[in-house]
């Protein structure tokens, strides 16, 4: 009885918390500008089939993405035993639906303990790989003591869990042998290994192991879906909405600006069809509010991996920009203006700009919009987009290109060629020939 | 070589089959111009029916755009299309995979639609139908090639095996670079990059691609834009391998094994 009251009250504050931290993350996203119709609805389905939930992209490099892989496929399954430790905590059952599934549920346990030791094994994988084995893209400038350590938890986060579970079903499996009001699994492959840690210690003790582990667990899942909505693991819901809201042109096209075209239909005298604008507001992005709400949804997406940083001919060579930094930068400066408005601070008007602040006209500058990073990244984030809308910013409002870009502009504006020749000469090499 | 203009083909009541939209490199750049030749005596050699816009071209407005300028992009693409649209153009056929993008992809919220083919495209149609026939393989039978993928034709337009289909028509020794097709390496002239320096770092961008090319052992070094020319050739050049090695392009390979220069 006092477990189910405390069960009550763990399940209501940790709901509680997370309400409220989705409200916040809702309210972040919200500071970009609307997505819009979303239209080609069937596609960008299939992008989410595809994509997030098939794990399409990470194919591309097969070891990790098999192991990748049993993570996905462990927290998709482990959770259905959530479900049986909620009705279990809320009803003060234990394990409810093994005497309905009767074999069927051994069975069950028996896969959910295989994805635990498979959970388990990739974590120590990865874990090594990124501190033993130090693969480059773990440890690029961006990649600072949070990020390395927000990796860090996660996995070590999730290799416990999975000791809990094996902990406790082998706890209750001598359990099973000793005290009848214990429901029979049957044998359990996995945790069975474990069983001859436990069958010295007496009743009392096994069953505040198994109690323990139970509690572990549960409360152990309800803190990490705490901890996830302020990690780099919020990946695992935000890459579903980042798959669906993807871009759907071919890669070479660059959103078009509506505000522009109007006015240069007017500038031309065509003006037909011409709406006027209502309000044109800031060309191209300085802060995360001149953003799309989908680029904002990409930066919440974006697990770290530097796929897109290794791939990145600019970062490659040396050049300051990597475009992981540019997703991580976004999310930063989206979070540090949420929590100020939160707490009812000057939010955008921090006298700070994602544009400056956070990521240098020296960096956007460097990209040559190749969309190797776009190509690369396994959900679907698009960091040239934002790259773009940077570019916008400085050469359209403060005019503050590089003087060699804005020697170009003249150059197309008074011989409609990006270099300095007459436009007269344009047909000359027919002429030489 | 025969080029007609629209302007003139329209005076006398013709409609060509397709536009050869030269763009400014082929225009003005020295060593592209001799690509521009080159496809221009291809297709006067199959006979296909072509007119270019002369001196009513301008630039698409691709490196404004890249760098940030949405209105000198804009004005530039209004302009091209009304010119465009006045003739009635259907069909696009362009050596520049930037002008190919913008043209393919840009255009068209902006009111002109077209059907756009880069000339790697073209030029595999004219091999598969065989108004372009290399005899015997020609000059390059056997010999080492290596296919260097512009990320506005690969990448950015999927377009990965008709470049390669051209080559094999020449019965060419096509090897792979490290990187290639979705994976391909930027020759770093993209993005407005090839109108100012690169920003400080290790290295430049088409040094580290050169070297890649290099180390296929290749002889010749193909590509399929103005902008991967120059990179490449710059690249090849500050390795001091010029001498052995060839950059060139698609249509020169062509027309070379045709006997065309
Ligand atoms: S598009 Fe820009 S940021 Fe992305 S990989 Fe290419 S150079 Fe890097
Ligand atoms: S943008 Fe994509 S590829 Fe780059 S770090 Fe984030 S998830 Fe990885």
């Amino acid at each position: 009885m006092i477990q189910q009251v405390l069960f009550i009250f763990a399940l209501a504050f940790f709901g509680f918390v997370i309400r409220k931290r989705v409200l916040q993350l809702r309210n972040n996203v919200r500071l970009g500008k609307p997505i819009g119709k979303t239209n080609r609805e069937p596609e960008r389905f299939r992008n989410v089939l595809l994509v997030a939930f098939g794990q399409k992209k990470m194919f591309k490099r097969f070891i990790p993405a098999i192991l990748h892989l049993f993570i996905y496929v462990g927290f998709l399954v482990i959770n259905l035993e959530v479900l049986e430790f909620i009705i279990d905590g809320l009803t003060g059952t234990h394990r409810i639906f093994a005497p309905y599934l009767g074999s069927f549920y051994t069975g069950l346990i028996n896969i959910f303990e295989f994805l635990a030791v498979a959970v388990l094994l990739a974590c120590v994988f990865f874990l090594i790989r990124r501190n033993v084995l130090k693969l480059p893209r773990f440890w690029s400038a961006e990649m600072t003591s949070w990020p390395r350590l927000d990796a860090n938890l996660i996995l070590v986060t999730e290799i416990v869990l999975m000791l809990a579970i094996l902990t406790m079903n082998a706890a209750d499996q001598i359990l099973q042998t000793r005290d009848e009001h214990y429901t029979i699994t049957g044998s359990l492959y996995f945790s069975g290994f474990l069983m001859p840690l436990f069958q010295n210690a007496g009743t009392p003790a096994l069953l505040l192991i198994e109690r323990c582990a139970w509690w572990f667990h549960i409360i152990g899942i309800l803190g990490f879906a705490v901890y996830i909505t302020y990690s780099k693991h919020l990946h695992i819901f935000m890459a579903f909405l980042n798959t669906y809201y993807a871009k759907l042109e071919p890669k070479g096209h660059i959103n078009n600006m509506p505000v522009v075209t109007n006015e240069v239909k007017s500038m031309l005298g065509l003006t037909q069809g011409v709406t006027p604008p209502a309000e044109p507001g800031r060309f191209g992005a300085k802060d995360v509010n001149d953003l799309s709400q989908a680029n904002l949804i990409a930066a919440y997406a974006c697990t770290e991996c530097g796929r897109c940083t290794s791939e990145c001919p600019a970062n490659l060579t040396g050049k300051k920009l990597s475009p992981r930094k540019i997703m991580m930068d976004t999310r930063d400066r989206m979070e540090e203006v949420g929590h100020s408005l939160a707490k009812g601070g000057p939010g955008l008007n921090d006298g700070k700009s994602l544009l400056g602040d956070y990521i240098t006209k020296e960096e956007i500058n460097a990209c040559t919009s190749c969309n190797a990073c776009v190509e690369s990244c396994p959900v679907l984030i698009n960091p040239l987009e934002i790259i773009v809308e940077l570019r916008r910013y400085v050469a359209m409002e403060e005019s503050g290109s590089p003087p060699a870009w804005n020697a170009m502009f003249q150059n197309i504006e008074t011989n409609f060629a990006p270099w300095k020749f007459s436009a007269a000469d344009r047909f000359n090499w027919a002429k030489d020939a | 070589m025969n080029v007609p203009t629209l302007a003139e083909l329209t005076a006398k009541g013709e409609i060509p089959e397709i536009l050869f939209w030269v763009g400014c490199a082929g225009s003005y750049d020295d060593r592209y111009k001799r690509v521009t030749k080159a496809f221009v005596k291809i297709l006067n050699a199959v006979g296909v029916k072509f007119a270019v816009l002369g001196t009513e071209e301008t630039c698409t407005g691709d490196p404004a755009r890249r760098a940030g300028n949405e209105f000198l992009f804009q004005m530039q693409a209004m302009n091209n299309i009304q010119v465009l649209n006045g003739y009635g153009i259907k069909k696009i056929v362009t050596a520049c995979p930037h002008c190919f993008n913008t043209l393919k992809n840009e255009y068209p919220e902006l009111g002109g639609t077209y059907e756009v083919i880069h000339h790697a495209t073209f030029l595999q149609q004219l091999i598969n139908e065989g108004r372009i026939k290399v005899a015997g393989g020609g000059p390059f039978k056997g010999k080492k090639i290596t296919y260097h993928d512009s990320c506005y034709l690969g990448r950015a337009n999927t377009i990965y095996e008709a470049p390669r289909a051209v080559l094999e028509a020449l019965d060419a020794d096509l090897v792979e670079m490290k990187h290639c097709r979705a994976t391909g390496l930027c020759c770093g002239a993209g993005g407005a990059q090839m109108f100012k320096d690169a920003e400080k770092g290790k290295k430049e961008i088409n040094l580290e691609r050169a070297e890649e090319a290099l180390q296929t052992g290749a002889g010749t070094i193909a590509v399929a834009c103005p902008f991967c020319m120059t990179m490449l050739t710059d690249g090849v050049k500050a390795k001091e391998k010029e001498d052995e090695v060839r950059v060139k392009d698609l249509a020169e390979l062509i027309a070379e094994a045709q006997g065309l220069t």
